[in-house]
């Protein structure tokens, strides 16, 4: 068994055209830096990009919208980018905007093998509009598929070379749900250990749903709001 | 007229001790500095944080740790971390016991519509829609009325719904209102506003009963 690949252009280097991607990150907090910066470089267009947010203007997913890689986007969450807002307005990029938790939730449901889930969250609103619905116990609930992605492409901090991950603080949020949810999953880590140097207790993502890691470089981490006390 | 750490103090003394509370980005974020004195809240942060602690000192900023609002933060003893189908999954589940959020509308019945203005603004919903759709007890902490001087507690919303019949609780500039299945209840003034003035910036159905007390601001 041998996920380990070298670096981003080698984990990406077969990403298509047209391809259905998910990124994990929350804003620019746990993004996979170093393969966005490698689908950049690589120019691969017509992408469908699912995550929470767009990035900013010149950092994350921003940086492959100014080069008009992506197709669509199918997030949460799109402000902070006037680039995305500028392309959305004027209809060049196809926006699926959707809960959060609904968001999080079908990367879950591809991930634990269930074809749907069902939620509250936006009857009765835009979000609902062809839907099916059905009530339970009195409360009407909204049946929303699981996602089907070619690849999902995530950031953790520690890995080890069977794809064990662990990630850290709120860095975690979209990343294991989506590792679980590509047909190829690849994983940029901080840390990439031999098998045995992580204790088995503590993984959040276990190797069998990652295919390809590599130990990623020059992390900028940047920060969108720093707000700091005395 | 109450100002922005006015109405989050106000709606700071409807919490509870041993509440796990979901603070949304503006102005409900304030509620956190004035959590009163002896009770303990644990402030989940939908991103992945439950016991989100104040904001860090310049050397322990890190960028792994954000709230919901991408503000640097830190933890507490006590707190953990999880991801975001976990983090929606105890929201939608009823283990959050409240919420304060921020509204662009919100009409006499509970609707209330924070997420989009179309044509002009489309930022998404974030996590509202799962927030209102499951939430036990919803606050709103908004402006009573528009630039223009328009009533944002509304017969009905005009602009596109987050939510249907989900607001409990309304905490504006010029009072303190529930909603009711007869309207916005008035329970109390901001110091030096009139009944009469609630009245005339109230478009929905407005509920005054008896003598409304002016709210003690200390």
């Amino acid at each position: 068994m041998n996920k380990v690949v070298k670096n981003a252009e080698e984990a990406i280097k077969d990403i298509f055209d047209g391809a259905v991607m998910m990124l994990g990150g929350f804003g620019l907090c746990g993004i996979p830096e170093n393969c966005i910066a490698a689908l950049v470089k690589k120019g691969t267009k017509n992408l469908t990009c699912i995550s929470n947010n767009a990035g900013v203007d010149d950092f994350g997913i921003g940086l492959m919208l100014q080069q008009h890689q992506v197709k669509k986007m199918i997030s949460s969450y799109v402000g902070e980018n006037a680039e995305f807002e500028r392309q959305l307005l004027s209809g060049e990029l196809e926006v699926e905007l959707i809960p959060q938790g609904t968001l999080a939730t079908r990367c879950m449901a591809t991930g634990y093998g269930m074809p749907a889930i069902f939620t509250p969250a936006g009857v009765g609103t835009e979000v609902a509009e062809g839907k099916e619905t059905r009530v339970f116990n009195g409360k009407t609930y909204l049946l929303e598929y699981a996602f089907e992605a070619d690849f999902a492409i995530v950031k953790a901090w520690k890995g080890d070379t069977h794809g064990n991950l662990i990630y850290k603080a709120t860095a975690r949020n979209f990343n294991p749900l989506m590792a679980m949810g590509g047909k190829i999953t690849i994983a940029e880590v901080e840390e990439l250990v031999e098998p045995g140097k992580l204790d088995p207790n503590e993984i959040h993502t276990p190797g069998i749903y990652v295919h390809r890691i590599f130990k990623g470089t020059n992390y900028e981490k940047r920060i969108e709001q720093k707000t700091v006390s005395k | 007229m109450l100002d922005k750490n006015q109405i989050a103090k106000r709606i700071a003394k409807e919490l509870k001790d041993g509440y796990y509370v979901n603070l949304g980005i503006g102005i409900p974020t304030l509620v956190a500095n004035y959590i009163p004195e002896g009770i303990s809240v644990t402030l989940q942060s939908e991103n992945g944080l439950l016991g989100m602690g104040p904001f860090p000192k310049e050397n322990e900023v890190d960028p792994d740790l954000i709230n919901a609002g991408k503000q640097t933060i830190t933890t507490l003893p006590g707190s953990a971390f999880f991801d975001s189908a976990l983090s929606f999954g105890m929201i939608r589940a009823g283990k959050v016991n409240l919420t304060v959020l921020g509204a662009m509308e919100v009409a006499d019945n509970g609707d209330i519509a924070n997420w989009k203005i179309p044509g002009k603004m489309v930022k998404g919903m974030g996590g509202a829609m799962d927030l209102v759709a499951s939430a036990k007890n919803i606050i709103v902490a908004m402006q009573h009325v528009n630039k223009a001087g328009e009533s944002k507690l509304l017969k009905k919303c005009t602009l596109p719904i987050t939510g249907l019949g989900v607001v409990k609780k309304i905490v504006t500039e010029l009072g303190v209102f529930d909603v009711t299945d007869d309207g916005f209840k008035l329970l109390e003034r901001a110091p030096g506003i009139s009944v009469e003035e609630i009245k005339n910036k109230t478009e929905g159905r407005l509920v005054v009963e008896g003598e409304i007390p002016e709210m003690a601001i200390d």
